[in-house]
Parts: C-alpha cells; sequence; structure tokens
C-alpha cells in the first residue's frame, strides 16, 4: 500500500469516515481535526511507519501539516532521513505544531 | 456580608518545604527546575522537572503513619500542619466539628499507582500492597488531612485537573462566606513526577525540553511539578477575636466551563470566569493591580490567557501579569492553590514575584509580564487565574487587608 493509502486510512478512521472521500488536496481542519486530533495522528503515524516524528505542540508554524498530502510528505521525510525511535522532539527545529495548551 | 480572610499558610514545593522558603524563592524568580532525579531510567525522553526534592518524610510522620500516604498526602499533610500552626488557632471541639477540609488534586495518588502497576506487569508480581487503594484514592489527601489535624467539617477532594486547587479554595471561600462554617482548610496537592505520569505529557506533545519560559516568545512548553499548598480560610470576626494575623482577604471567587475543546483554551470563557470573580468580589478592572497568570508556558495558554486579561482590563491600565510556573513548574491540582497563596504573599508584601526565565518579549502578548525581576508596589486587588484541561476555568479574587468596612 502507498504511503498516501496509508496516511488516508489513519487519518480517516479518526474521522470515522471513509478513507475514498480523502483526497491530497483535502485540508484537514476542513475534514473536521480538532485539537487532540494532530497529536493524535502523529502518535498513529509513529506506529503506523515505525518512525518518530518530532513534533511539539509549542511550535509555532502549521502552515506545513495542512493536508493530507502535507502529511504524506512529512512521514516520506522521516523516513528519508532514517530518524531513529524515541530522540524526543528537541530536533523539532522544522516540524510544526499542534493546538494543546494547559 | 462575611468576609473571608487567609490566617494560615502551608507549602511543600520544589522552591522550598516550606511557606516561607517557598515565597523567598518565587519571589526572586530562583527557578526550581532542574534534570529529573530519582525515576526509573531509560522510558522518558523528557529530562527535566520541578521536584520537591529535599523532602524526608521521616521528619514528619513515623513509618507506621508514612506508610498508609502517597507521597501527594504526604506533601498536603505537611503544608496542612504547618498552616495550622501559622494561624495559631487553639482547636476547640466547636470549630473542629465545623473545620472543613477541601484539597484539589489533579491525578492523585501516582507514585502508588505507577509502583503498582511496576510490581505487577514488570515484575511479575501478583501481590498486592494492601494499603494501596487507601493510598491511591483520589480524597486520600484531604481524608489525610482532616485525620492528621482532627477536623470534623465536611470534607472532600476536587478534580478539576489544573484548576483543582483554585476550585477547592473557591469552594472553601463560599463556603464560609454563606455561613456554613467559620473555618476551612483548602488547598491542593499533586506527586506525578512519576514515569507513567510524565510518558502520558510527553504524549500531548506539550513539554518543554528546555525550562519553562511563560510569556517568552520562544517559550516551548510546559514542565511538570509537584508539591501542595494549603490555606487556612477563616471568617474575618473569628480570626479578628482571637487576634490573628490576616495575610490577605479573599473577595471572590468565579468558575465556569468552556463546554468547547477538551485541550484548547477559550479566551472568551476564561475572560468571563474572571468577570464572574471580580463581580462577585465587588471589584472593578480598574482596582486590580495584579494577575497571577496560569501562565503555563505552552504557546497556545499563553497567548489565549493574554487575550482573554487585555479583553478583561482592556479599557484601563492592564494590570501586572506574572506566572511563577518558570519556578515551581505545573502542579496540576497543586499550582492553583500555590498560585493562590503568592497572590496573597504578594498582596501582602507588596511584592510582585517575577515570570522567571522569561528571554524575549513576544509582542503577540503585549502584557507587562515582570520579566525575571520581582517589582515592588504596593496593589490593592489581584486575580489569580486557573484554566485547566476539559475547559474548566476557576478565578480568586484577592484584596490586601485592611480592616476598613467594605461597601
Amino acid at each position: 500500500m502507498s504511503t498516501l493509502e496509508q496516511v488516508k486510512q489513519i487519518i480517516a478512521k479518526q474521522l470515522d469516515k471513509d478513507p475514498s472521500g480523502l483526497e491530497e488536496t483535502t485540508d484537514l481542519q476542513e475534514a473536521g481535526f480538532e485539537s487532540l486530533d494532530v497529536i493524535e495522528m502523529i502518535f498513529n503515524l509513529e506506529d503506523a511507519f515505525k518512525i518518530d516524528i518530532p513534533f511539539n505542540a509549542n511550535e509555532t508554524d502549521t502552515s506545513q501539516m495542512k493536508t493530507v498530502g502535507d502529511i504524506v510528505r512529512l512521514v516520506e521525510t522521516i523516513q528519508a532521513r532514517g530518524t531513529t525511535p524515541k530522540s524526543g522532539p528537541a530536533a523539532a527545529d522544522d516540524i510544526p505544531a499542534g493546538g494543546t495548551a494547559t | 456580608m462575611r468576609r473571608v480572610v487567609i490566617t494560615g499558610l502551608g507549602a511543600v514545593t520544589p522552591a522550598g518545604i516550606t511557606a516561607p522558603e517557598t515565597w523567598e524563592n518565587v519571589a526572586a524568580g530562583r527557578s526550581a527546575i532542574a534534570p529529573i532525579e530519582n525515576l526509573r531510567p531509560g522510558l522518558l525522553s523528557v529530562p527535566i522537572a520541578a521536584q520537591v526534592l529535599n523532602f524526608e518524610a521521616s521528619r514528619y510522620f513515623n513509618s507506621k503513619q508514612a506508610n498508609m500516604m502517597d507521597r501527594v498526602s504526604l506533601f498536603a499533610v505537611v503544608a496542612a500542619r504547618e498552616a495550622m500552626a501559622d494561624c495559631g488557632l487553639v482547636l476547640t471541639d466547636e470549630i473542629a466539628a465545623m473545620a472543613q477540609v477541601i484539597i484539589g488534586i489533579g491525578v492523585g495518588g501516582m507514585v502508588t499507582l505507577d509502583d503498582s502497576f511496576y510490581r505487577l506487569y514488570a515484575e511479575k508480581n501478583a501481590r498486592c500492597h494492601p494499603f494501596t487503594v487507601p493510598r491511591l484514592m483520589p480524597n486520600a489527601p484531604a481524608s489525610q488531612v482532616s485525620m492528621d489535624l482532627g477536623l470534623k467539617g465536611m470534607t472532600f477532594a476536587v478534580a478539576s485537573a489544573c484548576a483543582s486547587g483554585t476550585h477547592a479554595i473557591g469552594l472553601a471561600f463560599r463556603a464560609i462566606r454563606g455561613g456554613d462554617t467559620d473555618l476551612a482548610v483548602a488547598g491542593g496537592a499533586e506527586a506525578c513526577v512519576t514515569t507513567g505520569t510524565l510518558l502520558g505529557w510527553e504524549a500531548l506533545r506539550v513539554l518543554s525540553f528546555d525550562t519553562c519560559r511563560p510569556f517568552s516568545k520562544d517559550r516551548s512548553g510546559l514542565v511538570i511539578g509537584e508539591g501542595s499548598a494549603i490555606l487556612v480560610l477563616e471568617e474575618l470576626h473569628h480570626a479578628l477575636a482571637r487576634g490573628a494575623k490576616i495575610h490577605a482577604e479573599i473577595v471572590g471567587f468565579g468558575a465556569n466551563a468552556d463546554a468547547g475543546d477538551l485541550t484548547s483554551p477559550d479566551a472568551q470563557s476564561a475572560a468571563r470566569a474572571m468577570w464572574l470573580a471580580l463581580s462577585d468580589g465587588q471589584l472593578a478592572p480598574a482596582d486590580v493591580g495584579y494577575v497571577n497568570a496560569h501562565g503555563t508556558g505552552t504557546l497556545m495558554n499563553d497567548l489565549v490567557e493574554s487575550t482573554a486579561i487585555k479583553s478583561v482590563f482592556g479599557d484601563c491600565e492592564t494590570p501586572l501579569v506574572s506566572s511563577i510556573k518558570g519556578v515551581v513548574g505545573h502542579s496540576l491540582g497543586a499550582a492553583g492553590a500555590i498560585e493562590a497563596m503568592a497572590t496573597a504573599l504578594a498582596l501582602r508584601d507588596g511584592l510582585v514575584p517575577p515570570t522567571a526565565n522569561h528571554r524575549e518579549i513576544d509582542p503577540a502578548i503585549a502584557l507587562d509580564v515582570v520579566p525575571n525581576i520581582p517589582r515592588e508596589i504596593a496593589i490593592d486587588a489581584a486575580l489569580s487565574n486557573s484554566f485547566a484541561f476539559g475547559g474548566l476555568n476557576a478565578v480568586l479574587a484577592l484584596r490586601r487587608y485592611s480592616s476598613g468596612c467594605r461597601g
């Protein structure tokens, strides 16, 4: 299965929707993502792809995680880098952002 | 109307194991955030916390007493003993019968839970210590305080995550003002620096790996803390009749719920909680000289909270705002109580505690957040804010005590 199809499945399951309803250009927020959905998606992506996504909800830039296609590129970038799991968000310079607060 | 004053303070925090020691370090902005000690190694990524490191239970309890309590209850009882001693009250049967104990917790007996599950699943030892349940029940700190001090009024725990300590004090304040009792012991306690708890917070991706920098443009998240602060609240005439010293007065309590997102704060709703506290305390925004902020150091909280503060104080001079979490971290259910204590002492001493670890002004915040250096300034009234996961907001309004009549 392609990365796109896997990402679509993960996101669709969280949204309780059919994966066929998602496109590369689908905006996650418009599709129904709320504050914790981004965090849960990251967790699910890490499990599914056996990668470590150095994501910190305190980073400001969410512009690179808006669409399904953005998430596919995020996964592929990290896979290409060969990041080892459990390195912690200390290296999160270029990975954007969520919306959790308290 | 019956007035409610704070006559006793006690605290066990990362910044000190008494209220005066805590206040000295909080007022100086000396951060107690440090590398994590005493946890099972190899499981956590987050390297820092605000821990109570020099707390020896044997200084306060014999082994039989200590054995009945989780760390969270040890903190609460030690703080409560200090608060009662500080208030100088000679307990009579009549006062003991009415004295309420209301203690907020966010998660409760996590050390017991973590150790028990470690034994069960990691060590495959299914023999569970017989005190596991009484140690970790959420009401354990309240019950242990009641038993230790001999207080027999209504006693219970409040659970509203990071607002628990504030809700607990607010409820005790209302009980006294409403005439249910003349005395209450209220506050919060937490001992959540365990591997399991920290892993849970790590998974939320909100922890800082650097330090807690509330309101700083380069803030990087929150740092988990632990501890307890306990306040003795007393009806004014009851306190005056016995010549008690008065730290500060509580005049208002405002609390509400966002009924919206589980974890993202809501500026309008937070502002409404502040309005509720002001109007409950018959204060106008212009009366308030200081806001002790929830100020967790996350991107979102500090931005939303500053928006809420500006909307409340928009038409008058904006008060000083600071967060003490750069010093004591975020101790969940204890945080609101430690901050209420700091707010009371800021009013009493005319000294606003600074926001520690602040490096860079955030133009989006646009408040005087008293960066790093305490501010000597007489203040008449202050708010203490707490905003919790689950959309629960709680705000206390306090005044510098003066004996004059209030309209």
